[in-house]
């Protein structure tokens, strides 16, 4: 029992600092609430992934459009799916825009609104996941 | 269009797809679509061509439940009128993807109502007046538009035998996630082009049809429903003149 | 004939200058429109899904038309040797190159995503019509730089008649093309493949003369400069043969489409009971656009003042600008024969039920995007007459001698 008892607090300490150390290894980017919150990977390496997600994007948007391949992690509703939070009471935060309340911004917008690039596919693609007749 | 990709990318885009440490659920997929659905993982090839057969004398005067199918399924039931727009102005300038007509024969004065939607054409004039080529016809027969090379010039609207295409007029606010759509590019219908890439069956107009009006199938197969109704009893194709060899075919009229 | 000299346009900088900021205001205003048809989207123009190219496209196609017409002074003076027309090269070249761009930029500003014009420029669909005549719009800017270089440059002069020579064939084939526009709208039955390009090359023969006779009146006279009623004559000559080739083609036209059964309803629809189309095709296109300049230009007094040929002018251009509408947006609301043999009683949407004619209304932004495309033609030609030699410092008849053309 006793026994039982410490393994099960060794395996929480355990589990504790390794989900400390995955969160000091991440970038604020990821927004808290979110699905990606929960996971410790994108779909590609973080790195490549803050370096040129927007290749596996283009990529995806001409496969997909002429080919019809949706197999694949990389659509961009996949991106807002993963990526988007909710607010306090449940409802989806746009992806490219803030938090109304706190101001924080999210995930898309936060990263971009720095480095001064125009995203302009949320014209077109809807900014948090929607299906039809909901 | 150059549907080469180049080598590197494609490596690239594997390792990274193997690195993936999480799969999404796929977005946008109905419901329905549960039962044994697999997203496309390979080109679509011309081994299918897809097609509706139209069932003219089944379809029943006064219904438009294939309409709101089509409304709601591709998120046309989002759109509202812009502010300041009369409600005129707003009927001829929404997009509408299918829509119901009723016509009476000059000669015998007999009189059939019918679903008209994009009639997915093997020589569509749209793609062939295209400037960037956005206009295209996939491998399987759906004629579409690459809204990320559309320039919003609607020569392809002026083309179109069957008026079968809509420009966006209007800044778009509420979108789903399988259906994008924005201001300034032209759109039809697609046959449900994320139903079939997610492997889900029929179209939204043919299954809303209680009156069994409207057929989805696979015309290059022999054994699909619809190319044996296409062996059994006639049928024409609208504007044969033009000899488009469209993909939806029309019975009773 | 005596040498020709050239001289920069001279008026006084007050009146310069007010002219020029008249043409920003307007150019202004336009603006605005455009940004407000962009931000908004085109609900806020008449055009719709049934009627999907509106007032912005008669502008532009009428002033690409008239630009590879503006070109044809220059070509009777290198191509057909007529020199009497020969010191006229230059303002013809340099109208045919602003007319052009205008037109395209009015064009480009009315598509619904113009930020992508790279797209335009980079991905091409070579079956499309549309695609090539890009391809033939910047060939003929770029011959008809050339073309104007080689006016304006002693040591290039050597290549002046083959640049013109080029530059004529390229016109004529320019206007095909741009004809071919709707010749190629095979499922409308407005649009006859066979007759519209050369209806729009001789469309633009007169067009093009009418901008050009006054222009050229203008500035000269504004500055006071002679201009010969011997060359004026010959030029507003050209004009009346002109119209009346366009006359006779329209009367041809029309005759052979009432030949052939399949076209009676389109016939009809704009010869008899088409409204709006109906009134602008006899009130503006025959009558204003065509018969009055006729018989103002073929009077023998009228035709020779100054006043009955600028009137003349005037109406041309506005009659070509109602053949336009008759063509462009008539031929769209003449309902498209989806089903060739039946009568639409109703429909989810419109499209011409029992026949009726499909709606168009256009709308402030529309015109405002069209007239700012011929302020900014303008603009850019008295500019370039202010800095550059183009225009003769005369044009009096002892100067022109046209017994030797
Ligand atoms: C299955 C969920 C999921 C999907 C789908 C997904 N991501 Fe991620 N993404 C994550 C996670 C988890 C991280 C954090 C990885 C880490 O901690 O190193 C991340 C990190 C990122 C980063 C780096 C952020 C930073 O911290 O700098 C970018 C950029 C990014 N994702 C973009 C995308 C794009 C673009 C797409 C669509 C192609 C996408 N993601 C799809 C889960 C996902
Ligand atoms: C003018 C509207 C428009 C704009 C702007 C636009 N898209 Fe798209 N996009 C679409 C449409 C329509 C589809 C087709 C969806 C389908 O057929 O399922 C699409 C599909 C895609 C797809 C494949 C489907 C998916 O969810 O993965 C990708 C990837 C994509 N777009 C990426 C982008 C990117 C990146 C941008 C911004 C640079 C962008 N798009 C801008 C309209 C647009
Ligand atoms: C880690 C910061 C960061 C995050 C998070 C991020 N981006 Fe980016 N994105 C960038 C940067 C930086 C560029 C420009 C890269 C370059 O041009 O080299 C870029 C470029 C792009 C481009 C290409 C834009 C163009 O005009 O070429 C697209 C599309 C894009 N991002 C989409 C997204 C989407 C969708 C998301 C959210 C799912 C996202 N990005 C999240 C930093 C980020």
């Amino acid at each position: 029992m006793v026994r039982t008892v410490t393994r099960l607090l060794l395996l929480a300490a355990l589990l504790f600092s390794a989900v400390t150390f995955a969160e000091s290894q991440r970038n604020n980017a990821v927004i808290e609430g979110s699905k990606a919150a929960d996971l410790d990977a994108c779909v590609a390496p973080t790195d490549f992934m803050r370096r040129a997600h927007f290749e596996l994007i283009e990529h995806q948007r001409h496969i997909t459009v002429h080919q019809g391949i949706r197999k694949t992690d990389n659509s961009l509703a996949g991106c807002v799916n993963c990526h988007v939070a909710k607010d306090v009471h449940g409802t989806f935060l746009p992806v490219d825009g803030a938090n109304p309340v706190t101001g924080e911004q999210q995930f898309c917008a936060g990263c971009h609104e720095y480095s001064g690039v125009q995203l302009d596919c949320f014209s077109c693609h809807t900014n948090v996941p929607l299906k039809a007749g909901k | 269009m150059s549907e080469k990709i180049d080598q590197n990318r494609r490596e690239f885009v594997s390792v990274a797809g193997k690195a993936a440490a999480a799969s999404v659920v796929a977005p946008g997929v109905l419901l329905h679509s549960i039962a044994h659905a697999e997203p496309r993982a390979e080109p679509v090839t011309d081994a299918v061509r897809y097609g509706l057969l139209i069932d003219t004398t089944k379809c029943a005067d006064g219904c438009s439940d294939c309409v709101s199918a089509c409304d709601k399924e591709n998120g046309l039931d989002l759109l509202g009128k812009p502010d300041g727009a009369t409600d005129e102005d707003w009927a001829r300038q929404k997009p509408r993807w299918i829509r119901t007509v009723k016509v009476k024969d000059r000669l015998s004065g007999h009189v059939s109502s019918l679903p008209l939607m994009c009639q997915h054409c093997e020589h569509p004039p749209c793609v062939d007046v295209c400037p960037t080529g956005a206009s295209f016809r996939r491998a399987d027969g759906i004629v579409m538009v690459d809204r990320h090379t559309c320039i919003g010039c609607r020569y392809c609207m002026m083309a179109c035998p069957y008026k079968a295409r809509s420009f966006i007029h209007e800044n778009i606010k509420v979108k789903l996630s399988a259906v994008p759509r924005g201001k300034g590019c032209v759109e039809s219908c697609t046959l449900c082009v994320h139903r079939r890439d997610y492997g889900v069956a029929g179209t939204a107009c043919a299954d809303a049809c209680e009156h069994g009006a409207i057929l989805f199938g696979d015309l290059n197969d022999p054994n699909s429903d619809i190319t044996k109704a296409l062996q059994e009893r006639n049928h024409t194709q609208l504007r044969a003149d033009l000899k488009l060899n469209t993909g939806v075919r029309y019975r009773g009229i | 004939m005596k040498k020709i000299y050239y001289r920069e346009w001279g008026i006084e900088s007050p009146r310069y200058w007010g002219l020029l900021a008249v043409l920003t205001v307007i150019l202004a205003v336009a603006g605005f429109a455009v940004l407000h048809m962009e931000h908004e989207g085109h609900w806020v123009t008449g055009m719709n899904n049934e009627v999907v190219w509106g007032v912005p496209h008669v502008f532009a196609i009428f002033l690409i038309v008239a630009a590879s017409g503006a070109l044809n002074v220059a070509a009777l003076g290198s191509v057909f040797g007529k020199h009497i027309y020969k010191s006229l090269g230059r303002l013809s070249g340099l109208l045919a190159m602003t007319l052009l761009l205008s037109g395209l930029l009015i064009l480009v500003l009315d598509l619904g995503q113009p930020s992508r014009l790279i797209v335009a420029m980079t991905t091409y669909n070579f079956k499309s019509i549309f695609a090539w005549n890009i391809y033939l719009y910047v060939g003929f800017l770029v011959i008809v730089a050339a073309y104007l270089f080689t006016m304006m440059e002693r040591k290039a002069q050597r290549f002046y008649k083959g640049v013109g020579l080029l530059a004529f064939v390229w016109r004529l084939i320019l206007t095909t093309g741009t004809g071919s526009i709707f010749g190629f709208i095979v499922a409308r039955p407005g649009y006859d493949a066979a007759m519209l390009a050369p209806m729009f090359i001789i469309m633009s023969f007169a067009y093009g003369l009418a901008i050009y006779l006054l222009v050229l009146m203008f500035t000269f006279d504004a500055e006071g400069r002679a201009l010969g009623d011997k060359l004026l004559g010959r030029l507003k000559s050209l004009l009346g043969i002109f119209v009346s080739a366009i006359f006779y083609f329209v009367l041809v036209y029309h005759l052979t489409n009432l030949y052939g059964t399949e076209n009676h309803e389109y016939e009809a629809f704009i010869l008899l009971n088409g409204g709006i189309y109906t009134t602008l095709f006899w009130v503006g296109w025959v009558l204003l656009g065509m018969l009055v300049p006729m018989a103002i230009l073929f009077h023998p007094a009228l035709g020779n003042s100054r006043g009955g040929i600028i009137a003349a002018s005037l109406l041309v251009i506005l009659g070509g600008l109602a053949a336009m509408y008759v063509i462009v947006i008539g031929g769209q609301a003449f309902p498209m024969p989806i089903f060739p043999d039946k009568i639409i009683l109703e429909s989810g949407f419109q499209d011409g039920i029992g026949g009726a004619a499909l709606y168009y209304s256009p709308s402030l932004p529309e015109f405002l995007l069209g007239i700012g495309g011929v302020a900014l033609a303008l603009g850019v030609t008295l500019v370039a007459v202010r800095m550059l030699k183009f225009l003769p410092a005369s044009l009096a008849d002892e100067v022109v001698d046209p017994h030797h053309g």
